[in-house]
């Protein structure tokens, strides 16, 4: 049995956040849930992936995050108990619905997943979505540890059935990955059929329909306050003179913050579980009991203004501070010595913080970026492309491992927006100028945001190469299918759609698929685009190597070596591939036959055939 | 309890994460309160991996200054990951070099570890070195790196933590194939930083 469906109520775990997140659905009987994969959230339907048929309930890895929302709200809105995850920036994607699904509500609980990336550890900005909750009218709630992940979920559910409303839980990287103890609850039986009830008055979003669907909203707004005020994820703890508020993962830095500098007895800490619509009574009675206030919280000062707001409409004059030169960034996430550092100066207590040793002796060390991985498809494509392009072709690029591309010597991403813009930013630098554009996206990405994009390419008359680099899985996030995959092999019912249909389905009239470890077939087929006026797409057909282990598809590895009397050290294969395998020691080239895994493109590009798989051993 | 702030660094593959995930195991099984941070994701391909053992305190990363334990799974990490040491830290390192891409094409230097951990051992309280990959290969798999790390650290008799809660641990997590040489990788982590 899957750990996390054990029903047994007194079990503790050393669980990760997104492992207790699922939890929490299992135990609020979830009956369906959604997601488009994106870190730091892709562990929670990883998990639901690999229970949901032994759990009786419905998952499934829709399309993109807008489409998993509506998924999840066409589930709650007939009646059964739905999840959907995602990281922040796929709130974006999936923001055209969640802002009129506030307006029809639902009927059985549906909580929102939302995982922020603070720092931006796998992400390509560190917006707020704490914004989201005030721009759509959703409660949210904010966990500050593993139990409370597990628990909070169970809770937003059951706060969503009494406000008829998706509640948006917002965890950071720091929650979703990290390690506590969790102590299980009871599970809940699973209701996993519903009922459309026809009422279109309600649940069409006509103008006449969403003037009162809004006034409902906000009615729902203040029945939301009331029970915010009444949270116990909303504390007032303590009874000092100086007030601490705070949220999150700050929390802990907070708590630790106070006991390391022993004034838990000068503080009083307003914590903020519940923390959209903030409780405003609460507010005023801590703001009234503490001579000086400091807002801890990372990113935007999302409650410092609030909470300044309602001093001013109270007319409460005391001091309140959060972002500002001296104390805190809005910039990054915070770490725990940061949180203590300006604790103590703000209330003018003295850093008890150890002193970190002095490092100017250490040399200059050489960077270790995270690099495409030895024997990946993408690195043999990228060389294709470049030995018939040349330097000077731009490559909008996109969201994938790929992006790696971007690392010297392959150098082959440009311009980098979000899911789905290379397509479309292809469009604009090739109408705009006279450079050749070849961009390069990914089999998931492709799905999830590029097609429009590509249609419009096809009906505009935009000149451009399209490459999609098809190995066959969303490698990033952990090797989730997607809509071109065969699931068969892990044993579920999904239908496969062809790339290649999709592609020609779209308009495009010069479509080629080619093996990119077959470097000539994919130096011919960059050729023929070239040579090609208008938009042509080219399918980069090879497997990720990393899931093909995992499938079991890998094919048998022969490593190579470097044959040191035939090699004339050219450095093509160091130089053009920079594959991680290779090495030079003491002037020669050189394979680690460990990460090697016989790929063969080195073998393929060396001038002198000094590249050789190593014999069997007998 | 006394909190006790404990730093994995290493590279990706190293087996880093299992090995704090373990001691945060173990933790539980020992009573003893303790949250662990991790990075995955992008960091993860080749890169840098970073995470954390906190036990007795809610803050689940370890600030500049602040580490009581680094534990470096490759030197030139353990070097990178200095500035998490205070002159009280103890520091326990894998000899074994394993160079970035970044010096075969010539974008760095690898630095001369030995001159580098003088100096390591110049400016905290400990330093205990350890030819890692070596006592792996030796109990027979290359991939027993976090556990000879493991076993420095319990053989270190900085935590409050035994041999045998570990041991069970292990004995817990591991597929049967790999158990025995995980155990003797384990003993040989213990074995070399009593001596260190």
């Amino acid at each position: 049995m899957h750990k996390l469906l054990i029903d047994s109520p007194d079990e503790e775990m050393l669980l990760l956040g997104n492992d207790a997140i699922a939890r929490g659905a299992i135990e609020a009987g979830i009956a369906i849930a959604t997601c488009y994969p994106g870190t730091p959230s892709s562990e929670i339907p990883d998990n639901f992936f690999a229970m949901f048929r032994e759990g009786g309930f419905y998952f499934e890895y829709s399309t993109n995050e807008k489409v998993a929302l509506e998924v999840a709200a066409g589930a709650a809105i007939s009646g059964i108990r739905s999840m959907c995850t995602m990281k922040h920036v796929g709130m974006n994607v999936a923001s055209d619905t969640l802002m009129t699904l506030a307006y029809l509500g639902v009927n059985a609980g549906m909580v929102i997943i939302n995982a922020d990336d603070p720092l931006m550890f796998s992400s390509q900005n560190e917006q707020d979505n704490r914004y989201y909750a005030r721009l759509s009218g959703l409660p949210m709630m904010e966990p500050i540890n593993a139990q409370e992940m597990k628990d909070m979920t169970v809770a937003a559910f059951d706060l969503s059935e009494q406000l008829k409303l998706p509640v948006v839980l917002r965890t950071t990287t720091r929650l979703n990955h990290m390690r506590g103890m969790v102590k299980f609850g009871q599970i809940r039986q699973i209701k996993s059929k519903g009922f459309f009830k026809k009422d279109p008055f309600h649940y069409v979003a006509l103008p006449a329909v969403s003037r009162n669907l809004h006034k409902v909203l906000l009615e729902k707004y203040d029945q939301a306050l009331e029970l915010s005020e009444n949270s116990e994820y909303n504390q007032i703890i303590g009874n000092g003179k100086w007030g601490i508020v705070t949220n999150g993962v700050s929390m802990d830095y907070v708590q630790d913050a106070v006991k390391d500098l022993e004034i838990s007895d000068e503080v009083t800490i307003l914590r903020l579980g519940f923390s959209y619509p903030m409780p405003e009574n609460m507010i005023v009675k801590f703001l009234t009991n503490v001579e000086k206030v400091l807002v801890v919280e990372e990113l935007e000062p999302v409650m410092e203004n609030d909470i300044r707001s309602i001093a001013q409409a109270k007319e409460i004059v005391v001091p309140i501070k959060g972002k500002e030169k001296g104390l805190f960034s809005r910039l990054y996430e915070f770490d725990p010595g940061m949180v203590r550092r300006t604790i103590a100066s703000y209330f003018g207590v003295p850093d008890t913080s150890p002193k970190a040793v002095d490092v100017t002796g250490i040399p200059d060390l050489p960077g270790r970026p995270p690099n495409l991985c030895a024997g990946c498809p993408h690195r043999a494509m990228y060389y294709a492309i470049k030995q018939v392009y040349g330097p000077d072709a731009v490559h909008p690029s996109d969201i994938g491992c790929y992006t790696l591309g971007i690392l010297p010597p392959l150098k082959m991403a440009d311009i980098v927006i979000c899911m789905g813009a290379s397509v479309g930013t292809s469009c604009g630098i090739s109408k705009a100028t006279d450079q050749k554009v070849v961009s390069f996206i990914g089999d998931s990405t492709f799905f999830h945001a590029g097609i429009p994009a590509l249609i419009n390419a096809v009906h505009n008359n935009h000149k451009f190469t399209l490459v999609i680099l098809d190995n066959g899985t969303t490698a990033m996030t952990g090797n989730q299918p997607h809509p071109g995959v065969d699931t068969a092999p892990m044993g579920v019912d999904t239908t496969q759609i062809s790339i290649e249909s999709l592609v020609r389905g779209c308009g495009v009239e010069h479509v080629q698929v080619v093996n990119p470890m077959q470097i000539k077939k994919g130096v011919a087929a960059a050729q023929a685009s070239k040579d090609f006026d208008g938009i042509s797409v080219i399918i980069s057909k090879e497997l990720c190597p990393l899931y093909a282990r995992v499938i079991k598809k890998a094919k048998k590895v022969r490593p190579f070596y470097v044959n040191q009397d035939k090699c004339k050290q050219h450095l093509d294969c160091i130089n053009l591939l920079a594959c991680p395998a290779m090495y030079i020691d003491d002037g020669k080239t050189m394979i680690n036959e460990v990460l090697c895994i016989g790929c063969t493109v080195c073998a393929q590009v060396c001038p002198e055939n000094a590249i050789l798989p190593l014999k069997k051993s007998a | 309890m006394e909190t006790k702030r404990i730093v994995f660094v290493g590279v990706g593959g190293q087996g880093n994460l299992l090995a704090s995930r373990l001691l945060g195991e173990a933790c539980l099984s020992a009573g003893i309160p303790a949250v662990v941070s991790e990075i995955h994701g992008m960091a993860q391909r080749g890169g840098i991996v970073e995470s954390a053992v906190v036990m007795g305190a809610s803050s689940p990363i370890v600030s500049t200054g602040e580490a009581d334990i680094l534990i470096g799974f490759e030197p030139s990490e353990t070097l990178r990951a200095f500035n998490k040491c205070n002159k009280n830290t103890v520091v326990i390192t894998n000899i074994h070099p394993l160079p970035p891409f970044t010096v075969a094409i010539g974008q760095g230097v690898y630095p001369d570890i030995d001159k580098a951990l003088d100096l390591i051992r110049d400016n905290v309280s400990l330093l205990i070195t350890l030819d890692g990959d070596e006592l792996a290969a030796k109990a027979g798999n290359p991939l027993s790196l976090n556990m000879v790390m493991l076993g420095a650290l319990v053989g270190s008799k900085i935590i409050p933590l035994d041999e045998d809660i570990l041991k069970e641990t292990i004995s817990k997590t591991t597929k049967q194939a790999f158990l025995e040489s995980n155990l003797k990788a384990f003993d040989f982590g213990v074995a070399a930083s009593k001596v260190g």
